[in-house]
């Protein structure tokens, strides 16, 4: 898993069928990258459900949250709109899971990203990381601690 | 992958989970003030897991009488449970009126139906004041306290419905009778 205080690797990938998406395009921004192993599957739905009304809570610290997975563009397309998501879901598709490898949260035996969530500040560097155990809901607090302490420091 | 540096985080973390603020006059609660175990729901109306767990609660206030207090704080995930807020916000109205844990009854009891109309009806079976009732309906008061209510359940480590927290530590248990009834008898034995 990258270390805080080393800049994020930029990656572009699809958010949708038809649109591609650069974290770097977040610059200026925090950014909360979310990986998680798989859509649909029932932690996730509910870890993704709590950030979708966790969000407003996040942008009040100029954060945005982006979800990343191996799913494909149609499957994060549907989805999303199964579960009204107002974030960005990125495609880590082909090459599969190559996003999660430069993280170093790839899970080879299951073929999927780990449960990690990263903070990046707004010039692009790792602030704060957190592995979780893939079948547990890390929620939304040790986000909003981070988020805090960051907001303190500047 | 899972280093163990990772799973102390992790265990650090999660003995953290602390409600916040701690259960104070705002909160709805049922049972004896002065019990030695404060039990606090954070649920969502529309949510099918809290309606299983709803007679399991009421069983657990039943078995402890007053060794127990219950609190309910409202955690409604809006936007795959499009009536969670509309609920909170009428169960709040219900209270403004002195009916807060009728109305949360049957709404519970009632979840398959819930829609906005519906709110009337049982406001109507309570014999609330209606044109009280659906003016408090939108008062943006009530509306921040159910944001608050929820922000507070996300800061304590809420990360689904129901979660439950015993004495203001959250309970990582089974959804059962018996893991519950245990982890309250143990908080009981604590505090004697």
């Amino acid at each position: 898993m990258l270390e805080i205080n080393q800049p994020a690797p930029d990656f572009e990938l699809n958010v949708t069928p038809s649109d591609k998406f650069s974290i770097k395009d977040l610059r200026g921004k925090k950014v909360i990258l979310v990986f998680y192993p798989a859509d649909w599957s029932p932690v996730c739905g509910d870890q993704l459900a709590l950030y979708n009304e966790t969000n407003r809570m996040f942008s009040r610290y100029n954060a945005e949250l982006v979800g990343i997975s191996v799913d494909g563009k149609w499957c994060h397309a549907a989805y999303r709109d199964a579960r009204n998501l107002r974030f960005r879901l990125m495609a880590d598709f082909e090459p599969k899971g190559a996003v999660a490898r430069t993280y170093g949260v790839y899970n080879e035996k299951e073929g999927r990203s780990e449960r990690a969530l990263f903070i990046i500040d707004e010039e692009g560097i790792i602030r704060w990381n957190y592995l979780s155990p893939s079948n547990v809901n890390p929620g939304a607090d040790g986000i909003l601690e981070a988020l805090q302490r960051l907001s303190e420091k500047k | 992958m899972a280093s163990w540096k990772h799973f102390k985080d992790f265990l650090k973390k999660n003995s953290m989970a602390k409600l916040k603020p701690a259960v104070n006059d705002g909160d709805h609660m049922q049972g004896n003030t002065a019990a030695p175990v404060q039990f606090v729901e954070y649920g969502d109306y529309q949510c099918p897991h809290c309606a299983a767990a709803f007679p399991m609660i009421k069983q657990i206030c039943k078995k402890f009488k007053d060794e127990l207090l219950f609190v309910f704080r409202h955690f409604p995930l809006t936007e795959i449970h499009p009536m969670a807020q509309p609920a909170a916000m009428a169960a709040e109205a219900a209270g403004l009126q002195g009916r807060f844990w009728e109305m949360h009854d049957l709404i519970f009891e009632n979840q398959p139906a819930l829609q906005p109309a519906f709110f009337l009806l049982l406001a109507e079976k309570l014999k609330l004041n209606l044109r009280n009732f659906q003016r408090d309906l939108q008062d943006s008061r009530l509306a921040e306290k159910v944001d608050a209510q929820f922000e507070s359940g996300v800061i304590s480590g809420v990360n689904g419905t129901p979660s439950f927290f015993i004495n203001g530590n959250k309970y990582e248990g089974d959804y059962n009778i018996q893991s519950l009834s245990r982890a309250i008898k143990s908080a009981i034995t604590q505090k004697a």
